[in-house]
């Protein structure tokens, strides 16, 4: 990206906060907590996912069959089949179907598969009138806007909003208020517009290969009036839509509405084998007539799909429900919504999958970087997706069609990566941090003061895109490794463990490494801190999947022999503790893979572990009812194992109260990028101010990850720190002048 | 909220009372009555002009000036439809409205309030039962369904608002044998 290219994309997006930021944050984090409280009273929520999941995968897998399956039964049943091989064709198709019955006026209801088509578009051109019926999609017809959330479109605007844009648009007699003033008006303009519609177009959420039954989703009534209303009804889906029977809808109704707007149940769930038995109603002439003269036309659209289906690390978007929870739990999604964090059609985490498959990569890279790999999306997905996978992977294609290189020559000796050039020059510094902080410490402090320097800031601002405003980690000249060299060994341990250094303890947050060394001998355990390359998690943030895959490799090279001599392997660092859990499996062969997760421990993990077999609470510090505010690590969240940490400390006598936030916004480098400087803060002040209220701006500030506690040192006015460092007796004492 | 049961909780056997808890969770209003019982509960909840679906054996008749004689113009200005159901699902208080050539989408849909008019035996635990249950149906006939749970609702006005396309009340009348 060029310079003036970053100035652009950052005041776009601040543009976008300031007009719909508001309205964007409170509806989805309200659907993200109804979400929570939802899928809680289920019964058993994971086995429910695990059920879905194994339904789309086993259809996906079978697909062509379940849509020759599909054809034959809705063809049985009087209706009739199109597969669309792309949006014109599917266009064409549709047209043909409303020129053939004389159509003047087609109603709609909300699909995602038609705005993909540009169907209106294709409508409009031929002088029919296509009227949308869903309210929000409604409201973005008459102001024609574009979607900004996959479930609730019109999520950016608010009621005065919509109040203006109706007063200026068609004058009504009454004064449009409340939001239920807003909504009898619209309900009583389309239903004048239902009843004289010729045609009746609706997506599917499901579609049966046994039976040829479709599964809408609706709140409204809309979709049910479309189809009542209409003799002809047009349905358009993706073909990854079929699920082989009826029974394969069960799970997915339970967690559709849950998922997205937190809705135990949406108010309708339309279960359609059309031609539906209905009688067709003629409003004009104040008839009904047989169901016999209801047409049916299903729109099977492959457009890009196919090709997905046989692509390894695209295929699982094919299971994407469009329930919106990616959106929702996303922290980045929160503040910007889908203007900015989305492509011609779809937005959130899913939509570089979908705008990839469908679209093609460049539309993917224009709002990719906004996927930071938090990964909290990843259990909000009622199908398990891993969408931050799919969102690197599409990262690392994109990288590879990159620019033109033509800085590359700064950052050459910084770069030892395996990486095509022509890889953005942002991408590649951040990418290949490691080399910086070996280089930082080896000339500390004087790289410190350089780094620091007005000129140089601005330079870096210029030609790498790392925002002046935020602070730049300062590099410890004694690395972590070379302090615990000198250490005398523990006699007699009760186990032996390495310390992975993860590249920022090592060298910048040197003194969470010496207190997590302390902590872990005071509970007998001998600690050996190896000589390791860095994890990866820095290339493969950057999509530099090549890179990271080679420092995996040697990571494992250098802990597996460690492993087998019987030595479990610690991390502090919550990002690479979830990489070795999570990413390592995609990046080592299985064995190694399972070696080294099966034996690596998050350090909270690794101490409650220690206590729990034995070991003498008391060498760790008495909190004495000390009063902390933690915030735990989005990936740590994600794998579950927070709870440690609040435990160990709760043990301990400390008072914890916890953040509620999906994420600290920061995210590695996302913070530190010109362009995405705002969305980081303003995730980051949500966090913040859980610690700022009355019950908690007297608490010691505590969090596990790095980029974390960057996030709060730049934010708040009193220190953070990692939380081993309130356990040893010899740490810096964490009481004092708050 | 109407609530008129005369029975004790515990007579009416846990599936049934998991049911009309649902019910109430998403505001929809019932009536526990005989078949007997059925008009006059209707008529309490039917606001006028009133069209509805006939109903089948079992489920009682509906009073008078419920009019299954409708059209579409009396559809579009009828106040209340009353509809039979074919069964409800416990855990999400939804009822399972059959498409029927005499018309029990549109009558169900178009008014402002709904009636539902279902039998008590006819309540399933959850949602996999009455997909298996609609299942065999689906296939063999090509059948249609829809579960209805609560009145139609929006939040895309800037807050949420019950009664959007469809009911915006909806009163189911639960019939014991």
């Amino acid at each position: 990206m060029t310079p003036d290219a970053r100035t652009a994309k950052a005041e776009h997006i601040r543009r976008v906060m300031d007009a719909e930021g508001v309205a964007v944050s409170d509806n989805t984090q309200g659907f993200n907590e109804g979400r929570y409280e939802s899928v809680a009273d289920l019964e058993d929520y994971e086995a429910l996912k695990d059920e879905a999941r194994a339904i789309k995968e086993d259809a996906i897998e079978r697909l062509p069959d379940l849509l020759d399956r599909l054809r034959e039964t809705v063809e049985d049943e009087g209706g009739t089949v199109y597969l669309a091989d792309d949006a014109a064709d599917a266009n064409e198709y549709v047209r043909q179907v409303v020129a053939d019955v004389e159509g003047e006026r087609v109603v709609k209801s909300k699909s995602m598969t038609t705005e993909e088509l540009d169907l209106n578009e294709a409508l409009a051109a031929d002088g029919v009138d296509v009227v949308e019926t869903d309210l929000g999609e409604w409201v973005l017809q008459v102001a024609d806007e574009a979607p900004s959330h996959i479930v609730a479109p019109a999520i950016h605007k608010s009621r005065e909003g919509i109040a203006a844009l109706f007063e200026d648009q068609f004058d009504p007699e009454e004064s449009l208020e409340t939001a239920a003033d807003l909504t009898a008006f619209a309900r009583r303009t389309l239903a004048e517009r239902i009843v004289d519609a010729d045609v009746g177009v609706t997506g599917a959420n499901f579609v049966t290969a046994d039976s040829g039954t479709m599964a809408l989703v609706t709140s409204e009534g809309n979709a049910r009036k479309t189809v009542t209303a209409t003799d002809t009804h047009v349905a358009v889906a993706g073909v990854e839509k079929v699920v082989p029977t009826v029974e394969d809808l069960a799970p997915f109704i339970e967690l559709i509405g849950r998922s997205g707007t937190g809705q135990d149940i949406t108010s309708y769930i339309s279960l359609l084998t059309p031609p539906v038995e209905s009688p067709t109603l003629d409003f004009a002439a104040d008839e009904t007539g047989p169901a016999s003269d209801r047409e049916f036309h299903l729109v099977l659209v492959d457009n890009g799909r196919m090709a997905m289906r046989e692509d390894d690390d695209l295929r699982e978007t094919l299971y994407c429900i469009r329930c919106s929870a990616c959106s929702n739990s996303c922290a980045n999604f929160q503040q910007v919504g889908g203007h900015v964090f989305g492509g011609e059609t779809y937005s959130g985490g899913i939509a570089t999958g979908w705008e990839a498959g469908v679209e093609g990569r460049d539309t993917a890279g224009e709002f990719n970087d906004l996927c930071t790999g938090c990964s909290r999306c990843v259990n909000a997905c009622p199908v398990g997706i891993d969408i931050p996978w799919i969102n690197t992977v599409v990262r690392d294609r994109i990288n590879r069609g990159g620019d033109d290189g033509r800085f590359d020559s700064l950052v050459e000796g910084l770069t030892p990566d395996e990486e095509p050039t022509g890889i953005d020059i942002q991408k590649r510094l951040f990418g290949n941090f490691a080399t910086l902080a070996r280089l930082g410490s080896a000339t500390a402090p004087l790289s410190n003061w350089l780094a620091d320097a007005a000129p140089t800031r601005a330079l870096m601002e210029h030609v790498l895109g790392v925002d002046r405003r935020r602070a730049l980690p300062a590099f410890e000249r004694e690395t972590l490794q070379d302090w615990a060299a000198d250490r005398a060994p523990v006699v007699n341990p009760e186990r032996e463990v390495v310390l992975f250094p993860d590249v920022y303890t090592n060298h910048v947050r040197t003194d969470r490494g010496k207190a997590a060394v302390r902590a872990l001998e005071a509970l007998g355990v001998a600690v050996h801190v190896p000589d390791v390359r860095a994890s990866g998690r820095a290339p493969l943030s950057q999509g530099m999947i090549t890179t990271a895959r080679e420092h995996a490799e040697q990571v494992a090279d250098t802990l597996l022999p460690q492993v087998e001599a019987g030595r479990d392997v610690v991390v502090i660092e919550p990002s690479d503790h979830a990489l070795f859990q999570r990413e390592y499996e995609r990046l080592l062969d299985t064995d190694r893979y399972d070696a080294l997760a099966g034996n690596s421990y998050e350090l909270f993990e690794y101490i409650y572990g220690c206590l729990e077999n034995g070991a003498d609470p008391e060498a760790l510090v008495d909190g004495d009812g000390h009063r902390v505010a933690y915030h735990s690590h989005c990936q740590q969240r994600t794998l579950g194992i927070d709870r440690y940490t609040e435990a160990v400390l709760t043990d301990r006598g400390f008072d914890v109260t916890t953040s509620d936030v999906e994420c600290c916004g920061m995210a590695g480098s996302f913070g530190y990028k010109r362009e995405y400087y705002d969305v980081s803060v303003a995730v980051g002040e949500e966090l913040a101010d859980q610690f700022r209220t009355a019950e908690t701006d007297d608490r010691t500030v505590v969090a596990s990850g790095t980029s974390c506690l960057e996030q709060l040192d730049d934010l708040l006015s009193r220190p953070s720190r990692h939380p081993v460092e309130l356990l040893v007796p010899d740490a810096p004492d964490v009481r004092g002048s708050e | 909220m109407t609530r008129t049961d005369t029975d004790s909780p515990g007579e009416r056997g846990p599936l049934l009372d998991r049911f009309l808890d649902r019910l109430d969770d998403f505001d929809v209003s019932h009536t526990l009555v005989t078949p007997a019982g059925v008009p006059d509960a209707v008529d309490a909840v039917a606001s006028d002009p009133a069209v509805g679906i006939g109903l089948p054996d079992g489920l009682g008749t509906l009073p008078e000036r419920v009019s299954t004689d409708w059209s579409p113009a009396t559809l579009r200005t009828a106040a209340t439809g009353v509809t039979p159901a074919s069964f409800g699902i416990a855990d999400y208080g939804s009822l399972v409205l059959p498409t029927t050539t005499d018309g029990v989408e549109p009558v169900s849909l178009f008014a402002e309030a709904h009636v539902a008019v279902l039998a008590a035996d006819d309540v399933v635990p959850g949602m996999a039962d009455a997909l298996t249950r609609l299942g065999d149906q689906f296939r063999a006939d090509a059948e249609s369904a829809i579960l209805a749970t609560g009145p139609s609702a929006t939040a895309d006005m800037g807050a949420l608002v019950k009664g959007a396309h469809g009911p915006k009340t909806v009163h189911a009348v639960v019939v014991r044998s």
